[in-house]
């Protein structure tokens, strides 16, 4: 296990570490900087003097070397586009939107989708069946940004209940939650009520009910506690990555948080904040899938690791 | 006792009767057992899927729609009318004209054509270098495999759709740079599929047999080898395509992109957010054609997935 762990960490930073390569590479390989003229017109000796402060003279490979040096102090360097912070002290400011519908969508998606899950499972091919079929299949083929679209078309333009975006006040997660929500809602309530019918054709669900235990507990403690498991590590590990937010929905409702922020760093050439950003969903994606692949054998004891090839 | 051996002997006559008639009617070929494929299967199972099969006939009438777009639209779709700007639906514009007076109908149907060409184009590519990679890593194990895992490793930690953006904004915008930047991940999936395949198929008895008899290396993957891990490989294109079709719109709907005057549905969408209050039907029909597209393809490839697998359990 020790040394199952300790591989795959191993093989994680050296992923990392191409990542950053990659990112790196290209953003220094085609013309045009943060400093450009166009954007602000210098003379040539200030302009020397901001790209010898930012280390931009440099060959490529000194400044990535440098740059993977001081990221390893936890130094990001400075966003461009707004000198007067730190990449870290940046992130965690526009991140909070973000959180915020994150944490919002979660609880909505991981409390309804199970529901609606078990409740289309018990009542196989009954009404309530195929509306759940039907919402997961628009929920998981259409793209969020488009439900968001009608979303406003329906509740903002033709009815006039909220407004079609913004951020600040409670109603403005209204919209932005729901249509982020629907696709892991779909997801989930679909995997569960398969999930489901799995677990009630087990014989130890027969033996339950032939041992006279009521209907309540043998959904509860014995088809759905063991429709459970693999609801808990496909999905488990889908939260990080929820957090991280969704750049179209941000975009749609001009909310100010990582997404919209990463858009607006990438039109600017903010080289720090890409490759923090970047680098920054790499690990938060590589410790996820490392962490719920040790939590597999945690909730399921059948299964074992091998050495990683 | 003369009568009973008079019966048997009628017995028996009768069963030489049916043994003849039975020869004759094999050698006719009609008690012959049905000959029957997988593929043959499939297709009988896909058109038992009603889901499937309604959703096929929508994405043809797509894949119509992308192939006749010059025959079906009613004008050119960069043909600008500054005295028709932002008109609804009428007779003489069915679906009404965008910002600039272009006629809307026209802009949709090529935004057809735009969403299939990039889903093609991607999933060619993603086939054409994930097939090879993924068989060079399942037939040779050690370094070859051991390499391309490590890319593959580096290709799916890359956060993708974060990454195509990052990518457009280094490259710019356009078609092309649209498909290299949404194909730089879209490989990972078919190489990973055919290796996986590759390293089962290769264990199994058929592949001793053909090598027995003397086949070659090339006669072993292509007759043997590639036909049988077809089927996952089908499923997985029916539902590359509509990844790749959101991969467009997004990038599009993002401003990232497909460039002007060529139309695209994301960028429509995108174009009419900030109108919605005023011209509804903007965003209406761009996004109703990406919801279409998108289920259409998604059923059938899930239909096609139900049909070639008879051992999965459908819910």
């Amino acid at each position: 296990m020790a040394r199952y762990i300790i591989g795959r960490l191993i093989s994680l930073i050296f992923v990392i570490l191409i990542i950053s390569m990659i990112t790196f590479g290209l953003m220094h390989s085609v013309p045009g900087g943060p400093f450009d003229e166009e954007k602000q017109p210098l003379p040539p000796a200030a302009k020397a003097n901001i790209l010898r402060k930012y280390g931009l003279d440099r060959p490529v490979w000194e400044q990535y070397l440098r740059y993977i040096w001081h990221a390893l102090h936890f130094d990001f360097g400075i966003p461009f586009q707004s000198p007067t912070e730190t990449i870290p002290r940046l992130i965690s400011r526009t991140w909070v939107p973000t959180i915020q519908i994150g944490v919002l969508t979660i609880l909505l998606s991981y409390s309804l989708g199970p529901l609606l899950g078990i409740v289309a499972a018990l009542h196989q091919n009954s009404w309530i069946d195929y509306f759940a079929s039907l919402l997961s299949a628009l929920g998981l083929a259409v793209p969020n940004f488009i439900i968001a679209l009608w979303m406003i078309l329906l509740l903002a333009v033709q009815l006039d209940w909220l407004p079609t975006g913004g951020w600040g006040e409670p109603y403005h997660f209204i919209m932005p939650v729901i249509a982020y929500a629907l696709g892991p809602l779909s997801g989930i309530a679909r995997y569960t009520r398969s999930s489901m019918l799995e677990a009630m054709r087990g014989d130890y669900v027969r033996t339950a009910r032939a041992k006279g235990l009521g209907e309540r507990a043998v959904v509860l403690r014995h088809i759905f506690k063991n429709a459970l498991i693999p609801i808990i590590t496909v999905f488990g590990p889908q939260i990080p990555n929820l957090l991280t937010g969704s750049i179209f929905i941000e975009a749609t409702f001009r909310i100010p948080g990582l997404g919209k922020f990463f858009i607006t760093s990438t039109f600017e050439r903010d080289y720090p904040m890409i490759m923090a950003l970047v680098l920054m969903v790499a690990v938060l994606w590589g410790f996820t899938y490392l962490v719920s692949d040790i939590l597999y054998t945690v909730v399921d004891p059948r299964i074992r690791f091998e050495r990683p090839a | 006792m003369e009568r009973a051996k008079a019966g048997r002997v009628a017995a028996r006559r009768e069963e030489a009767r049916r043994v003849k008639r039975v020869a004759e009617r094999m050698a006719e070929g009609v008690l012959a057992r049905e000959h029957r494929t997988l593929w043959g299967d499939a297709m009988r199972r896909f058109a038992r899927n009603r889901l499937a099969l309604a959703s096929l006939v929508v994405a043809l009438g797509l894949i119509c729609m992308a192939l006749f777009a010059d025959i079906i639209s009613p004008s050119r779709y960069d043909q600008i009318d500054l005295a028709a700007v932002h008109q609804s639906p009428s007779l003489h514009h069915l679906l009404g004209t965008d910002l600039i007076g272009r006629d809307y109908l026209t802009r949709i149907v090529y935004g057809a054509r735009t969403s299939m060409a990039v889903a093609l184009l991607v999933q060619g590519i993603a086939f054409g270098v994930g097939i090879p990679l993924g068989a060079m890593a399942g037939l040779r194990a050690g370094r070859a495999d051991f390499l391309i895992m490590r890319l593959v490793d580096v290709a799916t930690a890359l956060p993708g759709m974060l990454f195509a953006i990052f990518v457009m904004a280094v490259l710019g915008t356009g078609f092309s740079n649209v498909v290299l930047a949404l194909s730089v991940t879209s490989w990972v999936l078919v190489c990973r599929l055919v290796r996986g395949q590759f390293l089962s198929i290769r264990e199994k008895d058929f592949i001793t047999a053909a090598r027995c008899i003397g086949a070659s290396g090339a006669r072993i993957i292509f007759r043997h080898m590639l036909p049988n891990a077809l089927a996952p490989l089908v499923v997985a294109l029916a539902l590359g395509i509509p990844g790749a079709m959101f991969g467009e719109a997004a990038l599009s709907y993002l401003g990232m992109g497909i460039n002007d005057p060529i139309p695209s549905w994301g960028k429509m969408v995108s174009a009419s957010l900030g109108y919605v209050r005023i011209y509804p039907y903007l965003a209406l029909f761009p996004t109703l054609m990406i919801a279409a597209a998108m289920l259409s393809f998604t059923f059938v490839g899930d239909g096609l997935r139900d049909a070639l697998d008879p051992q999965m359990v459908i819910e």
